[in-house]
């Protein structure tokens, strides 16, 4: 395996072309190039209903320079496992990748998501997660986290907002035992360049989780996709780490947890939140951080929650990488 | 050649086997699970070179069969009822994305009131997907309709999937003579798969984009076109079954006793054979009877209806499925094809979640045809071997 190390040797050689319908500042757009780069030209795309397949596949036109299939919204892992069958009968050396939303994966796609990882598919399943049902216009998925508004979860006089946490897909991958299984975020590119390398590199059921950030759905700046998703990790809404034959390995670890207001405060989707629910998501955070990071130095930002009412990551004791 | 008494699933198994068959997605649901039992059999044993894939569900059989055929490979699987209604979106990407998978299903009732015995409606709920589709008479029939449906499907005249339509238990899980082709007649009547488009790196090719208005409705007419097409090569294959085999199925249609007769009985399915028998007893009392016997639903025989109808002064149409208030989605099709012609149609619901169709019904039936052809006033649709009377 040839480790690529930094942005400087990234191929140029682009798989994924401009003039696609992508909104500017569309974390999916800038996640799928790097992919498809470091992926290169041996590369056989499936893409199930998501904006992507919008964005990229409008006959007559297509922005993949790879060949492309699309069908329809929760088979991905379905579709992915008979490219691959047909390919390795054919002998044809292929990177067979389904790039899939969160809304594709977590929810109407997770049993297709399953099916493939429990048989241990030589396949690469990328979930790109913009955190909402944003094609069809913004609708909750098992992604939305806490508090969010969408548009079916609107901020309404009684009930304000997403009222449940996000789905953890990860430990729900993890617990399939796959050879390999990341979490990649665009504004850690060094991070995310070794990680799509090593997906590629193995063989079987290998998962990318990458977080998007999606501008018209998070209302936010175009120009502040990338700084989003820094915060992101920073605030520990988002963690990097991968789990590799079974072991888990925490592969950026932020120096100090940043308050998780600086994180909603540059989107408008968190904007209604009240402080009370914004100290309930910080408790879950401060949770999934000493889970993810260790209990051992105190976040300052954790430590101003009331003693005694530290929240427990969901299904703690069953997360497969603890 | 041998000669073997199995049943109608393992004879649908031994042909997905002769057809060289590379990738079995499979999902059980009875009473088609006997086929990719025996299919995972002779891939285990090493007699089929094949890739069987347990599937989680059969939406996501049918989706690993589509990307195995846009890889580039023969494609099989099977399912019934349930099974084919959870892969009812999939089934419509199939054809026009011109994928030759080959299917069987074998006829189950759907829904509520379950059951697990034969009627039509989960297949003939599928009849607007651009899956042509065949139903047979028997195990042999089941055989070789499925050797026929990879020809059929692969023509590049064609490139469209097949649905091989089998009756639940009364083939599926009864036992008959079958006579097994030999591998070396099977390759030479069905030469090595070789794709239209392919997911190959080499060469990229965008398969299935999202169509705007501007192109999708030619690519529908296309599709119209294709299946209709179809119905040419059809015939073809049969004959040169015929010629390899020794055993053709007259194509889209067959008759029995139909030269002379003055009113006849069309059917579908394992019901042919009974109907056969009520034929030789009725011209055996002198009445001119005869049998039409439908074996594709897709494409529909419109032209051949309305040639073999010609003399006939009525027609009964048995439907082994419920279009609900509008009779049979058979006789409503065959009401169609002969609305400018003088036979008259009549409709017969029978054998409904899985009730047997008794010589009785089958006489009951075509007493109510003969009497439509003296011209008597008779139901439209007449529903048989109910118990207690129609209202």
């Amino acid at each position: 395996m040839s480790e690529m190390g930094t942005i400087k040797d990234m191929p140029a050689n682009d798989m994924f072309v401009s003039g696609h319908g992508a909104c500017p500042g569309c974390g999916m757009a800038v996640a799928v190039k790097n992919i498809m780069r470091i992926l290169g030209a041996d590369t056989t795309v499936y893409v199930p209903a998501s904006c992507l397949v919008v964005i990229s596949a409008m006959y007559p036109t297509s922005s993949f320079r790879t060949p492309f299939l699309f069908t329809a919204f929760e088979n991905t892992g379905a579709v992915t496992t008979g490219i691959r069958a047909a390919q390795r009968r054919r002998g044809l050396r292929s990177t067979v990748v389904g790039l899939a939303g969160d809304g594709g994966t977590f929810d109407i796609g997770l049993q297709a998501l399953s099916g493939a990882a429990e048989r241990n598919e030589d396949i690469l399943y990328v979930c790109l997660d913009n955190e909402g049902f944003m094609n069809t216009g913004i609708q909750r998925s098992g992604a939305t986290p806490f508090g969010a508004w969408t548009t079916t979860t609107p901020v309404g006089k009684k009930v304000e907002g997403k009222r449940e946490f996000k789905k953890d897909i990860m430990a729900i991958v993890a617990a399939h035992d796959p050879p390999y299984a990341a979490s990649l975020s665009i504004a850690h590119y060094n991070d995310f360049i070794k990680k799509v390398e090593k997906a590629k590199s193995k063989q079987g059921f290998r998962f990318l989780h990458v977080l998007t950030p999606c501008v018209p759905g998070w209302r936010s700046d175009s120009s502040m996709t990338v700084e989003i998703a820094r915060l992101a990790v920073e605030t520990g809404m988002w963690t990097l780490y991968e789990v590799e034959d079974g072991n888990a390995r925490t592969t950026y670890k932020p120096k100090a947890m940043l308050p998780v207001t600086d994180y909603l405060k540059l989107q408008g989707r968190f904007r209604h939140m009240e402080d009370a629910d914004i100290a309930q998501l910080q408790e879950w955070l401060c949770a999934k951080w000493y889970l993810h990071y260790g209990d051992e130095i105190e976040q300052p930002v954790c430590a101003m929650l009331e003693k005694g009412k530290r929240m427990r990551y969901p299904h703690e004791e069953q997360l497969h990488f603890v | 050649m041998s000669v073997k008494v199995i049943s109608g699933d393992h004879a649908v198994a031994y042909a997905a086997k002769l057809a060289r068959t590379e990738v079995v997605p499979a999902f059980p649901i009875t009473p088609q699970t006997l086929i990719v039992e025996r299919l995972a059999e002779f891939i285990n044993d090493g007699e089929l070179d094949a890739d069987f894939i347990p599937a989680d569900s059969e939406h996501s059989a049918m989706s690993i069969a589509i990307g195995a055929s846009a890889g580039g490979v023969r494609a099989f699987t099977a399912t019934s009822s349930q099974g084919l209604a959870l892969m009812h979106e999939m089934l419509y990407a199939v054809p026009q994305c011109r994928l030759p998978i080959v299917m069987a299903n074998v006829n189950r009732s759907l829904g509520a009131a379950a059951g697990i015995w034969v009627e039509h409606n989960d297949s003939m709920a599928e009849r607007d997907s651009g899956w042509l589709q065949v139903y047979v008479e028997d195990n042999q029939e089941a055989l070789d309709a499925t050797l026929m449906a990879f020809r059929l499907a692969e023509d590049r005249r064609v490139l469209l999937p097949v649905m091989v339509c089998l009756d639940g238990f009364i083939l599926s899980h009864t036992v008959e003579r079958v006579e097994v082709p030999g591998q070396e007649e099977v390759d030479r009547f069905l030469p090595r798969f070789e794709p239209c488009t392919v997911l190959d790196p080499a060469e990229p090719k965008l398969i299935n984009p999202i169509v705007p208005p501007e192109y999708a409705m030619e690519m529908r007419y296309q599709l119209d076109r294709a299946v209709d097409r179809s119905r040419e090569v059809i015939a073809e294959v049969d004959a040169g079954f015929g010629k390899a085999f020794g055993r053709s199925y007259g194509g889209l249609l067959d008759t029995y006793r139909l030269e002379d007769a003055d009113f006849a009985l069309l059917t579908l399915g394992t019901a042919t054979g009974l109907a056969r028998a009520a034929v030789d007893e009725l011209r055996s009392e002198g009445k001119r009877a005869g049998l039409i016997k439908l074996r594709f639903m897709r494409p529909f025989p419109f032209q051949g209806l309305r040639e073999k109808a010609e003399g006939l002064k009525a027609l009964g149409v048995l439907d082994r499925s419920v279009s609900f208030n509008g009779g049979g989605p058979v006789y409503t099709e065959v009401a169609a094809a002969l609305c400018n012609v003088p036979t008259i149609v009549t409709g017969h619901v029978a054998g409904i979640g899985g009730r047997d169709i008794a010589p009785d019904h089958m006489r009951e039936m075509f007493a109510l045809v003969e009497r439509a052809a003296r011209g008597e006033r008779v139901r439209p649709v007449t529903w048989h071997g109910l118990r207690g009377e129609m209202e």
